[in-house]
């Protein structure tokens, strides 16, 4: 469990802002991740009363905002529908209902974990970190960039017409961390395959819709890199990999796409 | 630092450290249903509602309760008295330390899904763990449960 001698709920983001810029200080998104830790902080920073819990729908982006729960992702109507249920399916693995409740996407998404289904799923989407000083950067570049003191404000998911949306994840037990998370959407012909949990941070590989499943499935696991912890060896992950690609890619091959 | 929320419907006050956790806090007003059964948020024992929705009172921060409505078993006395006989009639409980967390989250999915089947259940329930059992006796004391609410809602 953390320590902290302070707390405080900024009324601004750049009042946020400025508090986070002192090292001894640290935002507090669920508490899901610090809890885990021991470390001593000065003041925990809390946005939860900044506005940032809502998901906004129009007819160009979805808005997810930094203090959104997993649970009011998961459920969310226009979300499931645009990703054809892929969303629920990334989360719904996560421990429990209790712990979705109170877990963010703000602290999913800044943390960058290794294991992150959300970052999976949602760089699969092309979604976009809101950054408050750093502006909007791709999730793929946000999760190769070093932890620094910027607030994630929110996550935008910009649509593309007639994408299709597929997930699935690798767990040795339900609720467990996953061994492998696969994030597939198709848009204009194009296939975006986002691996994490491998274990390392997800990364994202396009390319074009295939003839040959199989070979494709084969080429794109070999492509990414794989390691070795308590719940799988890095060749085991890579064979899951295929697995995965290949069910996912059918899957994409078929059935109908958002606005169909 | 201060801190004034609403324990079961009655407003508590009190001065904590801030990084108190909130079951630390509930046990300290005498709520002793809640347990700490694991330290990785992964058990569900501690569970308790904000506001109406489940959550893990071992991660939830204290501060960000304040001002809030929090509900914990003792709140909950009526339905828990029912849903338990129903754990007691398929001999669903052994040791029973996991009880009030995993009757916090029936009484949350109940009041949440509109007629949950088996996988609903399974998946609203999954972070409940019960180390005595297999959760056979548990799944069947809620699908009567339901049963018997929605028999209710008809009128029967």
């Amino acid at each position: 469990m953390y320590k902290c001698t302070g707390y405080v709920f900024p009324e601004s983001m750049e009042e946020a802002y400025k508090l986070n810029q002192k090292k001894s200080n640290k935002i507090i998104a669920g508490g899901g991740w610090l809890k885990l830790g021991s470390r001593q902080y000065a003041t925990l920073i809390d946005l939860s009363r900044l506005g940032l819990d809502e998901i906004y729908e129009d007819e160009e982006c979805f808005k997810i905002g930094a203090m959104v729960s997993l649970r009011q992702l998961e459920t969310h109507e226009g979300l499931n529908l645009y990703t054809q249920g892929a969303i629920k399916e990334s989360l719904k693995h996560i421990v429990g209902v209790q712990f979705r409740n109170s877990a963010t996407i703000g602290g999913s998404i800044y943390g960058r974990f290794g294991f992150s289904d959300v970052l999976t799923m949602l760089m699969a989407l092309d979604g976009f970190a809101g950054l408050y000083k750093g502006g909007s950067v791709p999730l793929e570049d946000f999760a190769k960039m070093k932890y620094d003191r910027d607030i994630l404000s929110a996550v935008t998911i910009r649509k593309q017409k007639n994408i299709k949306t597929v997930y699935s994840s690798f767990r040795n037990q339900s609720t467990d961390f996953p061994v492998l998370a696969c994030a597939m959407s198709l848009s204009e012909g194009k296939i975006r395959t986002a691996l994490g949990a491998r274990p390392a941070r997800a990364e994202v590989i396009t390319a074009e819709l295939p003839t040959d499943i199989d070979r494709f499935a084969n080429e794109t696991a070999n492509s990414f890199a794989y390691g070795g912890n308590m719940r799988a060896s890095a060749e085991y992950r890579r064979h899951i990999a295929y697995v995965l690609i290949k069910r996912n890619a059918e899957i994409l091959a078929g059935g109908k796409a958002y606005g169909d | 630092m201060e801190i004034k929320l609403w324990l079961n419907g009655k407003a508590v006050r009190d001065d904590v450290s801030p990084d108190m956790p909130l079951l630390e806090f509930l046990r300290k007003q005498g709520m002793y249903s809640v347990k700490r059964g694991c330290e990785t948020s992964g058990c569900g024992l501690c569970s308790v509602l904000v506001e109406g929705k489940p959550v893990l009172s071992c991660t939830y921060p204290l501060m960000r309760a304040d001002g809030t409505h929090i509900t914990t078993l003792e709140g909950l006395e009526k339905e828990a008295e029912e849903f338990g006989a129903f754990l007691a009639d398929e001999g669903a409980d052994q040791c029973g330390f996991c009880n009030p967390g995993f009757i916090i989250n029936v009484i949350a999915m109940t009041r949440e899904l509109e007629n949950p089947d088996e996988e609903d259940i399974k998946e609203y329930l999954a972070g409940n763990l019960c180390r005595c059992t297999g959760f056979m006796g548990q799944l069947r004391a809620v699908k009567k449960y339901i049963e018997h609410k929605r028999s209710e809602g008809r009128g029967e």
